[in-house]
């Protein structure tokens, strides 16, 4: 099973971008879960969501406490206690930011990856909104699924000129990163043999 | 046919799929999604009922009475403040034997103000006469949805599915929903037969005074307890119908001679079995999932603890100054037995705490080998409180 | 409006109301009120009755009540959606009214009916005295309840128009939010104010209908206070504001008049309200037989306007010739007793009331410069077909 965390501010779409990579997974096939830690928060408070993907039927409902993969949408919050808190070992982070991934990663002492995805959505969408662009970065570089898989769940959301823009926008942020730079690190395992007869039951 | 869906927008469909005539909307956090999602679907012309936007959760509850009353297949959904403020229309309604359902988004009870999950809400409501049934995932929640409409109608009472808030409600998780035509054929058409109506008038709710209100109240207890095996019949029947199960009074999970077991009801039981599948336990534990826990299950409950030697009772609220309250509830109904199990009670994931998988190895270790220590509250952390408090 | 259906015809008799046995109840004689055969009830289980809270409608077996009997009822012109026999106060004024509405209203409606003196003088289980459906529910949610039922009705493709009634306390008080709601969303239903300006099921405790200085249980005159100390709520005005279609006060002094408002109401497809003034003998302290004076006195002193209001726009009012002072209609009431005293303070709110009527008077265009038939004794005396051809 493989765990992300995403953290956004109020306004960002955080929570859609867990649907999205969820719903992604599930057009590939595997199972998924996404939910919101939702707070009382207002627009430009920190908030997180939580994505599983698994060969079969998911059955844990915590939070996720040692994520894989972080996804930023906003690098002030890597400022903020407990933002990379329990990432496992090796997991890299990807940050809505300006700057290089050498400076980020040097600042915070992460293994940071960094895509300007406000600018990029701003120029695509005219909406501040990173989520789309940093889903589509964080798919090329960990080639966990296909970007047609993010196309499908976008399809299922959006329409017409909305959903055309979008799909620009993932090819554009999709060249602004490294294509495989964190291959392997995220692996779906095949299915074991208890999940395919939870699922078939 | 899976599909990732919202839990609110499953629900949402689900309901939309049972065709009712009137449903009642009115906001309010967890259970929001769900009466939007309904909004929507009536404003795309996907569904064809009156919705009735109300000004409380009171009225809410009351236009469905009457809706019902009327002869209408009707809907609403809550959570915590809205439930209680509901409070007054569900003993009423369910007192008049009047069929309909209602979600109840689980969330804590204020104050302090929190809009988090746990089962405050539908708990303090429990001796209200109306049937509820917990849900461990979405798909449940779905399932039940679609069985309540029939349970209720069957018993002309009302019925309360309870998915947890958040936890269930904002999960997007792939969800199957049967086809219109499948729901169609488990569901007949709403026909009430004490349905208010100009041709055939009556009375409902009239003042019944000391000569027969114990006679009242005693055909309905009556009723709550035959609704026992309609709820398992229909489950049944809807296992036919769509090819898949609720769980039909409670249901277990793991190994059926486990000598321990854990009792819980809504989403927990889901991070249970996960634990129990990832091999946390390291003993041979079963889940109890109480789906039914009103009209009270007892003799399911006897089998389901039958060889058991520790039982633990989780649950999501409690009373305060007494402890469990389906600790309580367990604790009575398997007295009489002869061997009984060692009832260890305990609440877990209040307002929102979030629920680990560790928790069953820890229950467990909590309490091998003792003697069942007096209800407490598994996951409060003392160090935060005034020692005064603690 | 509707037809009459054979419910009127099939009509009981005096014997019907009288309080059935429970045997009769247990087997479910929901046949009552006049269902055909087919359309009637099954028979249903004894404890299915019992467990519904479902009450019986009067009976109606013709046979057992004699065919003189029912012949005679039968030549009765008139529908009695409340039957005769139940259990209110002599001279009460809310029971009139209810009779007077049911009658104006006609068999095809439904009511919801709030918790108070109508719902329980009217529907001792096993018996009720209402021959169209009728649900009772609770305190508050007259309103709603009454919402749900027209949404069923909508939903089903049925018109049977569907009636709210509650006393004063469940509308002026804690009702208030439902009926704000019910109008808000223009449900098609008639709501019925039963006014009688205090909580009397309880025992006859103020409400925010009661009239200034009156006394009440909870508001009793003494030597620091003159009975209640604030202003009757103008319900009325803030119905209109919801911009309702029509809302109008009535009195049951009038019926001619409440007739007239009740029929209005019910054509209009939309939310419409009727406050209807209905003395109680018991909490106002006044002669049982002496409730449609005083119910005349209160329109004739001002201090009750019977106006009309379309689209929170004055329509009509019932003008009065020769306005009669207010100590008239005060003094023959034991709730303004204190009032009497010899005290200055007795005078003052005398005046002070006096003052609230004159306002209304001005406010409402209440002088009425040519005579009046309504406004004329014996004009609206209830002339019932009855028993004769």
């Amino acid at each position: 099973m493989i765990e992300i965390r995403i953290h956004g501010r109020g306004g960002q779409g955080n929570v859609v971008a867990a649907y999205l990579l969820a719903s992604a997974a599930f057009a590939e096939g595997a199972h998924c879960q996404a939910f919101p830690s939702f707070g009382a928060e207002r627009r430009g408070a920190p908030v997180t969501a939580f994505v599983r993907i698994a060969p079969g039927p998911i059955l844990a409902r915590s939070q996720v406490r040692n994520p894989a993969a972080l996804i930023v949408q906003d690098d002030s919050l890597l400022h903020i206690p407990g933002t990379a808190a329990g990432l496992l070992k090796g997991g890299g982070v990807l940050v809505n930011a300006p700057e290089d991934a050498a400076t980020l990663s040097a600042r915070h002492g992460l293994d940071i990856l960094s895509l300007p995805a406000t600018a990029l959505a701003l120029e695509y969408l005219g909406r501040p909104t990173p989520n789309v662009a940093l889903l589509a970065a964080f798919l090329t570089v960990t080639g966990l699924f296909p970007l047609s898989a993010l196309s499908k769940a976008l399809g299922e959301r959006f329409s017409g000129e909305v959903l055309r823009r979008n799909e620009k926008l993932v090819a554009r942020a999709a060249e602004a990163v490294p294509e495989g730079a964190w291959a392997n690190r995220l692996v779906l395992e095949q299915p074991t043999k208890e999940a395919r007869r939870a699922e078939s039951a | 046919m899976l599909k990732a869906l919202e839990g609110s927008q499953a629900l949402a469909r689900a309901v939309a799929l049972c065709r009712p005539g009137v449903v009642a909307a009115y906001p309010i956090t967890p259970q929001t999604h769900i009466v939007e999602n309904i909004s929507k679907l009536v404003a795309d012309g996907e569904m064809g009922c009156e919705l009735v936007s109300v000004e409380s959760e009171f009225s809410a509850a009351s236009v469905v009475l009457g809706a019902a009353a009327a002869g209408a297949r009707a809907y609403t959904a809550s959570s915590s403040q809205g439930i209680m403020l509901m409070s007054e229309v569900l003993y009423n309604m369910a007192g008049l034997r009047i069929p309909a359902v209602i979600t109840c988004a689980n969330r804590s009870v204020g104050a302090p103000l929190n809009i988090w999950n746990d089962q405050a809400d539908s708990m303090a409501i429990r001796d209200s006469g109306c049937i509820q049934l917990y849900c461990a995932d979405n798909q449940e929640g779905v399932d039940s949805t679609i069985q309540a409409f029939r349970i209720a109608e069957a018993t002309e009472l009302p019925v309360m599915v309870c998915v947890d808030g958040f936890v269930l409600t904002h999960t997007l998780e792939p969800i199957d929903l049967p086809s219109q035509t499948k729901v169609d054929r488990f569901l007949p058409e709403f026909d009430f037969a004490r349905r208010l109506d100009p041709k055939a008038p009556k009375s409902f709710g009239t003042l019944v005074d000391p000569g027969w209100f114990t006679e009242v109240r005693h055909s309905h207890h009556r009723a709550m307890q035959k609704a026992l095996p309609v709820i398992e019949e229909i489950d049944a029947a809807y296992e036919k119908a769509i090819g898949r199960a609720a769980g039909g009074l409670l249901k277990t999970h793991g190994p059926k001679g486990a000598k321990t077991a854990v009792l819980a009801l809504g989403s927990v039981v889901s991070t249970l079995r996960q634990g129990l599948n990832d091999g946390l336990a390291k003993t041979p534990v079963k889940i109890i999932q109480l789906r039914c826990f009103r009209p009270f299950p007892t003799e399911a409950l006897i089998e389901a603890v039958d060889g058991v030697d520790d039982l633990i009772v989780l649950e999501r609220a409690f009373s305060p100054g007494l402890g469990g309250i389906v600790g309580t509830e367990v604790t009575a109904a398997l007295a009489h037995l002869k061997k009984r199990p060692r009832i260890h009670n305990f609440a877990v994931g209040l307002g929102g705490r979030d629920v680990p998988v560790e928790l069953l190895p820890e229950l467990i270790a909590a309490t091998r080998g003792t003697t069942p220590e007096p209800f407490r509250i598994f996951d409060v952390e003392l160090d935060k409180l005034p020692a005064e408090d603690r | 409006m509707a037809k009459t259906p054979e419910t009127a015809k099939k009509a009981p008799s005096k014997a019907a109301s009288k309080p059935a046995k429970a045997k009769t109840a247990k087997a479910g004689d929901a046949k009552s009120g006049g269902a055909k055969g087919k359309s009637a009830a099954p028979a249903e289980t004894p404890s299915r009755k019992v467990a519904a809270g479902v009450g019986t409608a009067p009976g109606v077996d013709a046979q057992a009540l004699g065919g003189e009997l029912a012949e005679l009822r039968r030549r009765q012109p008139r529908f009695r959606g409340l039957e005769a026999g139940h259990r209110a106060c002599q001279g009460c004024g809310e029971a009139l009214g209810a009779r007077l509405v049911m009658e104006a209203a006609g068999p095809d409606v439904m009511v919801a009916n709030a918790t108070g003196c109508l719902e329980v003088f009217t529907t001792p289980w096993p018996q009720s005295a209402w021959r169209v459906p009728w649900i009772h529910s609770l305190f508050e949610n007259a309103a709603a309840v009454a919402s749900g039922m027209e949404a069923a009705l909508k939903a089903r493709g049925h018109r049977t128009k569907v009636m709210a009634f509650g006393g004063d306390g469940s509308t002026f008080d804690i009702g208030f939010q439902a009926l704000s709601g019910m109008l808000e969303r223009t449900h098609n239903v008639l709501y019925v104010c039963f006014d009688n300006e205090a909580y009397m099921n309880t025992g006859i405790q103020r409400s925010s209908s009661t009239p200034h200085a009156a006394a009440t249980t909870t508001s009793p005159a003494g030597s620091q206070r003159m009975g209640k100390r604030h202003l009757k709520k103008d319900l009325l005005q803030i119905i209109a504001a919801h911009h309702v279609p029509y809302a109008a006060s009535a009195s049951v002094a009038y019926a001619a008049d409440l007739r007239r408002k009740v029929r209005r109401a019910i054509e209009i497809e939309g939310p419409t309200f009727l406050l209807l003034h209905v003395p109680c003998p018991l909490g106002w302290g006044h002669d049982g037989a002496k409730t449609i004076e005083i119910a005349r006195l209160a329109v004739q002193t001002g201090l009750f306007p019977v106006v009309e209001l379309e689209r929170n726009e004055l329509a009509g009012v019932m003008p009065i010739r020769q306005p009669r002072p207010v100590s008239d209609y005060l003094k023959l009431q034991n709730r303004f007793r204190h009032l009497f005293g010899n005290d200055h303070r007795a005078r003052q709110e005398r005046e002070h009331l006096q003052a609230l009527a004159d306002h209304n008077i001005a406010t409402y265009h209440l002088l009425g410069e040519e005579p009046d038939p309504l406004d004329t004794e014996g004009a609206d005396t209830v002339r019932r077909g009855g028993l004769i051809a």
